[in-house]
């Protein structure tokens, strides 16, 4: 059976569930193999193969913390030229599309980035994506090479098929452009008691109605009340309300929750571009107006600070 | 510079699966502003800079050159030839890459992706081309000596990070917000020179852009359904607990 190479995203070892979406599609195209990189190894190995990947491939050396993108492009690109695989998988986000345009140039790849779903098509493998600010949907398939494939974070429900993997340290050759880009220091993202934003079922985001860093407390109750995350539009991101590493929108991060409550916020393009393909969308907005109300499968023309802590009084009552 | 589909009219694609551009207004992508933003605040400290800005694309592309022109620099080269239309990222770097060495460079300043493809793996692959360090994806930056550093937002982490010059840097939408064209800017735009070229002054074959050097191809493009309109309703009291009604039936409660 074909091997896939999935590019493992983690933290000292700690895998994030994105990498578990993808050995879940990766099944669908053949063998997942787990390409990990830095330290932690060990720490990895069981959740790896709880989700079923026949190999770990790993690359346990300084350059990939010390230095940007270019030393796990140098790994991954000799791993690939190694096993010839059929397919190559990377999570989305800022490193992973850089990790995986490099690969595809160096091994004469084609590239498809964001995906949303990846299937197996007569070809290879058929990805999906969204487009203009998810108002399109586009299918669409590598023409040459290996297909590298950056998957956006809830493509798939991960789903655990235990297996034994093989663990293959590999040597890799950094050239001189892996020294070029050096990290002088790292604050891994604060994960606090709330789901992630990318991972989460549900998201209550707050905007430039919230009007003021103290109130976004209320956002925090509601996202509490429904074991939400929390999102903020980047007007109340550029207020200085709350951390940009909690924006919703096309320059921040893109949601595609079960359930996206959005409070006082309008929905110019920009946010909507990020939370368009939220499942159900719940609207609470003062100004009937707001663009936001035409995606709203229900929405609230009202006062947030009224109707926020009404709902979170009836979420209490009704689970009580 | 990227001159793209304003992104607030409604955008399609051509039955090929290209970006229709035919169909409605284009500019200069909103996110190419911090770019040019960043390049002229270097410039400010820097008498000697130079910035000459580069975009590929038809003939109205010239449109994005003017916008930022108009914000402030030197002059603007403008990659037109009808084989280009239909590149990929690949193709497009290539281009840019070979357009780049030509001129000659101490820096390659970019916007952290276009408002219209958003793939944002340009900077890279220009840095790949060209053998330069990418400091990329930056939210501050600071040259000295040759040396770049600037805070970056990753998948995971907020990293510092450090370059040697030449390289190439691309910089997010809270870099700085962009200034606006002053009247003076506008009418000295008209003044600045813009160098026209086509793939053969760049050596490059016309099989290795377009369609025909694209690595991947588009199979459908299909316009999602609308959302249909949901139940809007105005608070008169019991806005919150209609709300909660609402998430129970669906099952979030």
């Amino acid at each position: 059976m074909a091997e896939i190479l999935v590019l493992v995203d983690h933290v000292d070892g700690a895998v994030r569930k994105p990498t578990l979406e993808l050995l879940t599609l990766a099944r669908r195209l053949g063998e997942p193999s787990a390409v990990f990189l830095g330290p932690g190894a060990d720490a990895a190995t069981e959740v790896l193969g709880r989700y079923g990947a026949q190999k770990i491939y790993v690359v346990d050396a300084p350059e990939v913390d010390e230095y940007l993108v270019t030393p796990a492009v140098d790994a991954l690109t000799q791993i690939a030229e190694r096993t010839g695989p059929a397919v190559i998988l990377v999570p989305s986000g800022p490193d992973g599309k850089e990790i995986a345009a490099r690969v595809a140039l160096r091994l004469g790849s084609g590239l498809i980035t964001d995906a949303v779903d990846v299937t197996a098509g007569p070809d290879g493998p058929v990805t999906e994506q969204s487009a203009f600010a998810a108002t399109y949907q586009v299918t669409a398939h590598v023409t040459q090479g290996v297909p590298v494939i950056t998957v956006k974070p809830n493509a798939a429900a991960p789903e655990a098929t235990p297996a034994e993997p093989v663990i293959e340290k590999q040597d890799v050759t950094f050239g001189p452009a892996s020294a070029a880009v050096r990290i002088l220091s790292r604050t891994p993202r604060e994960r606090g008691d709330r789901p992630e934003l990318t991972e989460a079922d549900i998201v209550v985001s707050g905007g430039r109605g919230v009007n003021g860093a103290e109130n976004f407390a209320l956002i925090e109750r509601v996202a509490d009340a429904l074991g939400a995350a929390v999102g903020a539009s980047r007007a109340a991101v550029d207020a200085g309300w709350y951390p940009h590493s909690h924006q919703v929108g096309q320059t921040g991060t893109q949601v595609s929750p079960q359930l996206y409550l959005a409070a006082g916020i309008s929905g110019a393009i920009q946010h909507r571009a990020g939370m368009q393909t939220s499942k159900t969308i719940v609207a609470v907005n003062k100004d009937a107006d707001a663009p936001i109300f035409e995606l709203a499968d229900h929405g609230v023309v009202g006062d947030l600070f009224t109707v926020l802590p009404q709902l979170v009084d009836e979420i209490e009552r009704r689970r009580s | 510079m990227k001159h793209v589909p304003d992104a607030t009219a409604d955008r399609t694609f051509t039955e090929d699966g290209t970006t229709d551009r035919a169909s409605v207004d284009s500019l200069l992508s909103e996110l190419d502003e911090y770019a040019v933003e960043q390049a002229l605040r270097l410039a400010e400290s820097d008498p000697d800079a130079e910035i000459t800005y580069l975009t590929v694309g038809p003939e109205d592309a010239r449109d994005a050159l003017r916008k930022a022109l108009a914000m402030g620099g030197d002059a603007a080269i403008h990659v037109s030839d009808e084989d280009i239309e239909g590149s990929d990222a690949f193709g497009t770097s290539l281009v840019l890459a070979k357009a780049i060495e030509r001129h000659g460079f101490d820096l390659v300043l970019c916007g952290m992706a276009s408002t219209d493809g958003t793939m944002g793996v340009l900077p890279a692959l220009l840095a790949e081309r060209l053998g330069v360090p990418a400091v990329t994806h930056l939210e501050d930056l600071a040259i000295e000596d040759g040396t770049v550093t600037g805070r970056r937002e990753g998948d995971g982490a907020t990293v510092r990070i450090e370059g040697t010059l030449p390289a190439v840097i691309s910089v997010t939408d809270r870099s700085g917000d962009a200034r606006y064209p002053s009247f003076k800017g506008i009418m000295a735009a008209k003044k600045k020179p813009v160098e026209t070229l086509g793939l053969v002054d760049l050596g490059i074959e016309a099989a290795q852009v377009g369609p025909a050097g694209a690595r991947s191809a588009v199979d459908t493009a299909t316009r999602r359904p609308p959302r249909t309109k949901g139940e809007i309703v105005t608070d008169e009291g019991t806005g919150g607990v209609g709300l909660a009604a609402y998430l129970t039936t669906k099952k979030f409660i």
